[in-house]
């Protein structure tokens, strides 16, 4: 077995070799490529907060990457009309700038993730998947019938949203921004699994009984974590907005909830790097088996199921042997 | 706003959620007994309307159709049980999550590659179409009545096979207790995969009957796979009184609201801003719904107390 140490550092250094190899060589497509599977990455860093470190099996993370996607959709599509986002009760511009759009952004799926959060976590097990997916399709509803906004059309953006100091335009800087924030995001991951808070969420998902004995309030150490997880998830979908240059009601799907979710499967549930392996996995299967044939969902879905019944640990599973943080 | 437009809304809403409850009753005794959550049920839906459309393609009877349509997702069903499924009943929720996922993936590009991806139609069937006449005059699809009717006799014919019969009473030993039950000789595996067929056979007839008033096509299963999750998450997990409530609340909720919530709206507002402002809540009404019912009862109207 290879230690998974070794293997997350493989994993990096390849996902950042890998771009600067298609600079070298001239191939814009795969640096776009390779940025996707950050992005995709940084959603499913988001959910595996939730999923694998607290247990929320949440079907309905496409929300927070959605409002993610609209949240740059808007600002921008205001900004490039020039007009208000609101004009009471005090005056809303739109914006091109990326930080701003980040910022609101993750503050709106915050906001979001409380108030599901809250909702959903009355209930557990299986309630809690279907109540999450069923509030994701009430925000894919909502957006398809949101006319001023594009309803089922989306919206389209001209140029890419402005970061100080670099343009975002030229292909390997937009990845190294996308880059930079999936490396804080695993960092800032790492962190909270050894943080006393981490700890404590880990404990609740196993025994939440014991958890509550020692004065430790199980739900909402679950709340938090469902919170910090649709943050990170909301700003993966403010980026892969950007990359497109398009939002439409999609990104709020149950398809892509359930894809999140496969990126973690196909990695490894509950390791740092189980999501960024899935998706980068994600990635290369969609580009490789899509361009052999035009139903290359089965394979996928051939490929789930082997991991799902035989290889439980995922790809890291695979290499690095059972995990040391999941039971 | 008239009392015939009103009735037919609510015929509608009716005829909407029976049709909801022939999936959910499937997905909820599957939950109970094998304590499994589905996904792949929609997949079934889609099946039942596929397998219709083409025997009614070859043979032009509508009846032949429909039994197609229960054997093929029946079929299907036990076949998705015996070699997937069954691996599962122990596992997480995560993992029935997944594998199930990854059953929708392999139907619906195997469908999509057997049938093309353009939508196949199925045809009413003549003794069936056209409108009559109901008390008060109101002229209503004779079909859509077809179908409150067949609904409501499959809801009391399962609730008799639940109540009255011996398999039935296996089941509901099977929601409380699946080991004593097998310790009391009952072949557990092979009731697990009876109750599967017998809902994936409900599964796919709902298919072939809405695949008769709305088009064939891959995907058609999953938006009423999530409606289904609604019905049952309303009515309690497991409980089929509590999916047929649930089914017509559902059904009722999604349909009075898309025609009055935008007619509310124009009462106090310009009609432009109503009919979107009003079409955009009636489409989250049903979650709302949910919502509302979830805060007073986390588990369901008929839901066993968790």
């Amino acid at each position: 077995m290879i230690p998974e140490r070794l293997v997350n550092l493989v994993v990096l250094v390849g996902l950042l070799a890998v771009p600067l190899w298609a600079l070298a060589m001239d191939e814009p497509f795969t640096i776009t490529l390779a940025t996707r599977a950050v992005i995709f990455a940084l959603a499913a860093v988001g959910l595996n907060i939730a999923l694998g470190f607290g247990g929320l099996v949440s079907l309905g993370h496409a929300v927070f990457f959605g409002l993610g996607g609209y949240a740059m959709g808007i600002l921008a599509h205001h900004a490039q009309t020039y007009t208000p986002v609101a004009e009471w009760p005090f005056l809303i511009e739109g914006t091109k700038s990326m930080p701003v759009i980040w910022l609101v952004a993750m503050c709106v799926s915050a906001l979001a993730a409380l108030v599901i959060g809250l909702l959903s976590l009355r209930t557990t097990g299986v309630y809690f998947i279907m109540i999450t997916l069923a509030f994701g399709q009430m925000f894919y509803y909502f957006a398809i019938s949101w006319a001023e906004y594009g309803g089922e059309d989306g919206l389209s953006i001209y140029v890419r949203n402005d970061f100080p100091g670099l343009n975002t335009l030229v292909p390997i800087q937009f990845f190294g921004l996308c880059f930079a924030l999936l490396c804080a995001a695993l960092l800032f991951s790492a962190f909270l699994a050894r943080s006393p808070f981490g700890l404590a969420l880990n404990a609740a998902r196993q025994v939440p009984q014991r958890v509550e004995t020692v004065g430790l309030n199980p739900m909402r150490l679950k709340l938090v974590a469902f919170v910090i997880s649709g943050v990170i998830t909301g700003l993966a979908g403010a980026l892969f907005a950007d990359l497109n240059r398009f939002v439409s009601p999609t990104m709020f799907s149950w398809q892509m909830s359930g894809e999140i979710i496969i990126f973690i499967i196909l990695g490894g549930v509950a390791r740092l790097f189980g999501p960024v392996v899935g998706a980068v996995l994600f990635v290369t299967l969609e580009h490789f088996l899509g361009g052999l044939s035009e139903y290359w969902h089965i394979y996928l879905g051939a490929l789930l199921l082997v991991i799902v019944l035989f290889a439980r640990g995922g790809v890291i599973g695979l290499l690095a042997g059972r995990a040391r943080l999941h039971d | 706003m008239s009392t015939i437009l009103i009735i037919e809304q609510v015929l509608n809403g009716l005829q909407f959620g029976v049709m909801l409850f022939l999936m959910a009753a499937g997905l909820t005794l599957i939950f109970g007994v094998m304590g499994l959550i589905n996904l792949a049920h929609g997949s079934l839906y889609m099946v039942g309307a596929f397998a219709a459309a083409a025997v009614a393609g070859l043979t032009g009877s509508f009846l032949l159709a429909l039994f197609a349509a229960m054997a093929a997702a029946a079929m299907a069903g036990v076949l998705i049980e015996m070699v997937v499924i069954r691996r599962l009943y122990a596992t997480d929720h995560l993992d029935q999550v997944l594998a199930t996922f990854a059953l929708i993936l392999i139907f619906s590009e195997g469908t999509r590659w057997v049938f093309g991806s353009f939508p196949l139609f199925l045809d009413i069937p003549d003794a069936l179409s056209g409108p009559v006449t109901l008390p008060g005059g109101i002229a209503y699809p004779l079909y859509r009545l077809v179908l409150i009717g067949v609904g409501l006799a499959v809801a009391v014919g399962l609730g008799l096979l639940i109540n009255r019969t011996r398999i039935g009473i296996q089941i509901r030993a099977g929601e409380n207790d699946r080991e004593m039950i097998a310790a009391l000789g009952v072949d557990i595996s092979r009731l697990y995969t009876l109750v599967f067929a017998l809902g994936a056979a409900l599964a796919g007839l709902a298919g072939a009957l809405v695949g008769a008033i709305q088009s064939v096509q891959v995907g058609m299963g999953e938006p009423v796979l999530i409606l289904a999750f609604v019905v049952i998450v309303i009515g309690g997990i497991g409980s089929i009184k509590g999916a047929f409530v649930g089914a017509l609340l559902v059904g009722l909720t999604d349909t009075l609201g898309g025609i009055f919530l935008p007619e509310l709206f124009k009462l106090f507002m310009e009609p432009g801003a109503a009919t979107s402002a009003g079409s955009a809540l009636a489409s989250m009404a049903i979650y709302i719904l949910m919502g509302a019912v979830l805060i007073w009862r986390p588990t369901g109207l008929y839901g066993a107390r968790a």
